[in-house]
C-alpha cells in the first residue's frame, strides 16, 4: 500500500452532480489509493481537517464527491479551479476488490468511492439507494447501477444468491446490510480530526470490538489495516 | 523540550512523528478499561476544536502487557499519563507501571473534562501517588481552577515534581439545525487556538507563584515556535504540542525550527535562557 503524504493542492475543478459537488484537485505526488481509502482535507481557517473517501481518479487528478450539509463542505463546494487545499493521504485500510462476483451498495452520499471501486473491478453490477430524484443524479457515477428512491431500500434489491457486496452508506443501512450478508465490507464513518490513529475520535463499536475507523478501517471485514501508518517512510514526508 | 499534549498522538500508529519528540506521553492510562464516550466524539467550532473521548483505554494491566512493551521498544523516553476516579485508582496505577528506565515521568490527569472529576482533591491525589512512587510525577491542572496558584503550590507541596499547564476547556458546540449538543456526552473539552492565552496565564501565574523552582509543562493551542516562544518566556521548562498534531502531523519538527529562529531572532542560545523572561519587567 502506499505510504500517505501531505500536500497542497489545487483545485483542478468541480461540477455539479444533482445535490453533490465532484471536487478534483491535481494529483502531484499524492497516490490515489485503493477505493475505500480516504484523504484528509484541510480548509484554510477550520482547525481541523475533514476526512473524504477517494471517488474517482482520473488521471493526474484525485475526485471526491461532497455533500454540502455543514460550513466545511459547503465551503469546499464552493471551491474555485486554482484554490489551494492541504491533502493527506491515502488513509485507511480499503476495500477488497479481488473478490468473486461483486455487488456494490450504495445509500445516499455514501456512493461516494464506489465510482472508483466500480472502475478497478471492471464494472460489476451495483444498487444505489437515495433519498430523492435529485440526490439520485449521482448515480450517473457508477455504471450498471439500478436505482431506488425511498421508501424503497437497497436492502429490498439485494439478491438471494450469494455475492460479495462491497457497502457504504448511513449507519441503519449498513446494519441492515450486515444484517443480511454478514460478511459485507462495509464503508464505515464518524467524524475524525487526524486520520491516522491519534485522536480517537472516529471509534465505533463492530461485533463487540471498538475499532478506531481511521487505522482499523473505514472498511469493517475489509482489507487488514497497514500500521504503522506514520513510520518515516520517504514517500510519506509531509509537506 | 518539546512533548505532545496527552491524547493527541499514538505512538504506535505515527511513530515518525513520536520520535521527533523529546519524549512520548502516552494517552491516559486508568485502572480498569475505559470504551470512551458516545459518538459523535469530535466537533469543530469556533477558534478552536470539542472532544469528548472518555479517556478510552485498556486498563493498566493491558496496558503494561500489551501496550508499553511496544511502545519501549520504539526507544523514545516516554511520560505516562494517570487518571481515575479516586486517589488509591491514581496511587495503584502509578505503582503498577512501577519505576521503569523507559518511563521518564508520571503526568496526573487531575483535569480531563470529559468524565466525572476524582472524588478528592489535587493534592489528595498527588500524595496518594507519591506514596506509591518514586518516579518524576507532574500534576495536570485545569484552566478552569479559579485559584490554579494555590493548588498548583498544594501539588507541588503534596510531592509533585512539577505542573502540566493546561488542559482543555469545557465547551459546547449546538448542531446548526436541530440546537441539540453535537457531541454524543453533550459539553467537552475545547482545545486550539482559544486556549493560547488562558494557558499562557496559567503558566505566567504559576511560574511566579513557585519563584520559577519547578518545572512546568506549558500546553494550550501551541501552533508554531512563536507560541512555544511565549509559554517559555511566560515560565514553561517544556512545551507540549496538541490539536494541531491533528491537522499537521509535522507539527514537531516544524515547530522546533521555528522556536530556534524565534530564539536566535531574540539573541537567546538557547530556550532556557528566554524561560520567564516574560517576568522581568514585572513588580510585585
Amino acid at each position: 500500500m502506499p505510504a500517505p503524504r501531505r500536500e497542497r493542492r489545487k483545485v483542478a475543478g468541480s461540477e455539479r452532480v444533482g445535490v453533490y459537488t465532484l471536487l478534483r484537485f491535481e494529483r502531484g505526488g499524492l497516490d490515489a489509493g485503493i477505493p475505500g481509502q480516504f484523504f484528509m482535507l484541510e480548509l484554510p481557517g477550520h482547525v481541523v481537517p475533514r476526512p473524504f473517501s477517494i471517488c474517482l481518479a482520473p488521471k493526474g487528478e484525485l475526485g471526491f464527491l461532497i455533500d454540502p450539509v455543514g460550513p466545511v463542505t459547503r465551503e469546499l463546494c464552493e471551491l474555485e479551479r486554482g484554490q489551494e487545499v492541504s491533502v493527506f493521504g491515502p488513509l485507511g485500510n480499503g476495500f477488497r476488490t479481488d473478490v468473486d462476483r461483486p455487488l456494490l451498495v450504495g445509500g445516499g452520499i455514501g456512493v461516494a468511492p464506489l465510482p472508483y471501486a466500480s472502475q478497478l473491478m471492471g464494472k460489476p453490477p451495483a444498487i444505489l439507494g437515495f433519498r430523492t430524484r435529485h440526490h439520485a443524479e449521482a448515480a450517473k457515477l457508477v455504471p450498471k447501477a439500478e436505482v431506488c428512491i425511498e421508501p424503497t431500500l437497497v436492502t429490498e434489491l439485494i439478491p438471494a444468491v450469494p455475492m460479495n457486496v462491497l457497502a457504504c452508506g448511513p449507519e441503519p443501512m449498513l446494519h441492515a446490510v450486515h444484517a443480511l450478508v454478514p460478511d459485507a465490507q462495509l464503508a464505515w464513518e464518524a467524524p475524525m480530526a487526524c486520520g491516522f490513529g491519534a485522536c480517537y475520535g472516529c471509534v465505533v463499536e463492530f461485533e463487540s470490538k471498538s475499532v478506531r475507523l481511521c487505522v482499523e478501517g473505514p472498511i469493517l471485514n475489509g482489507r487488514p489495516p497497514v500500521l504503522p501508518v506514520l513510520n518515516g517512510s520517504e514517500e510519506e514526508k509531509a509537506e | 523540550m518539546i512533548l505532545n499534549a496527552s491524547g493527541c498522538l499514538d505512538a504506535l500508529t505515527a511513530p515518525a512523528v513520536a520520535r521527533k519528540l523529546d519524549a512520548y506521553v502516552v494517552k491516559t492510562v486508568t485502572l480498569e478499561p475505559r470504551a470512551g464516550n458516545p459518538q459523535p466524539r469530535l466537533a469543530e467550532t469556533d477558534f478552536g476544536m470539542l472532544n469528548s473521548i472518555g479517556l478510552q483505554n485498556p486498563g493498566v494491566e493491558r496496558f503494561c502487557t500489551e501496550v508499553l512493551p511496544r511502545l519501549e521498544e520504539l526507544g523514545i523516553p516516554l511520560w505516562i499519563s494517570v487518571g481515575g476516579a479516586e486517589a488509591t485508582e491514581y496511587a495503584e496505577v502509578c505503582a503498577r507501571i512501577g519505576e521503569r528506565a523507559t518511563v521518564h515521568a508520571l503526568e496526573l490527569n487531575l483535569s480531563c473534562p470529559n468524565v466525572d472529576p476524582a472524588a478528592e482533591g489535587a493534592a489528595e491525589i498527588v500524595a496518594a501517588a507519591r506514596a506509591a512512587t518514586e518516579a518524576p510525577l507532574y500534576a495536570k491542572l485545569s484552566p478552569l481552577l479559579p485559584d490554579v496558584a494555590g493548588v498548583a503550590k498544594s501539588v507541588l507541596e503534596a510531592g509533585a515534581t512539577g505542573l502540566s499547564l493546561v488542559n482543555s476547556l469545557r465547551g459546547l458546540a449546538l448542531d446548526e439545525w436541530t440546537l441539540e449538543p453535537r457531541l454524543g456526552r453533550g459539553v467537552g473539552g475545547y482545545s486550539g487556538a482559544a486556549l493560547r492565552p488562558v494557558a499562557l496565564a496559567a503558566v505566567f501565574i504559576c511560574y511566579k507563584a513557585t519563584d520559577g523552582e519547578v518545572p512546568i509543562v506549558g500546553m494550550g493551542g501551541v501552533e508554531t515556535g512563536k507560541h512555544a516562544l511565549d509559554l517559555i518566556a511566560a515560565g514553561a521548562s517544556a512545551v507540549a504540542l496538541g490539536s494541531i498534531l491533528f491537522r499537521d502531523p509535522n507539527a514537531p519538527e516544524r515547530v522546533r525550527g521555528e522556536l530556534a529562529e524565534e530564539l536566535s531572532a531574540r539573541g537567546f542560545k538557547r530556550p532556557e535562557e528566554a524561560r520567564g523572561v516574560a517576568h522581568r519587567s514585572q513588580n510585585d
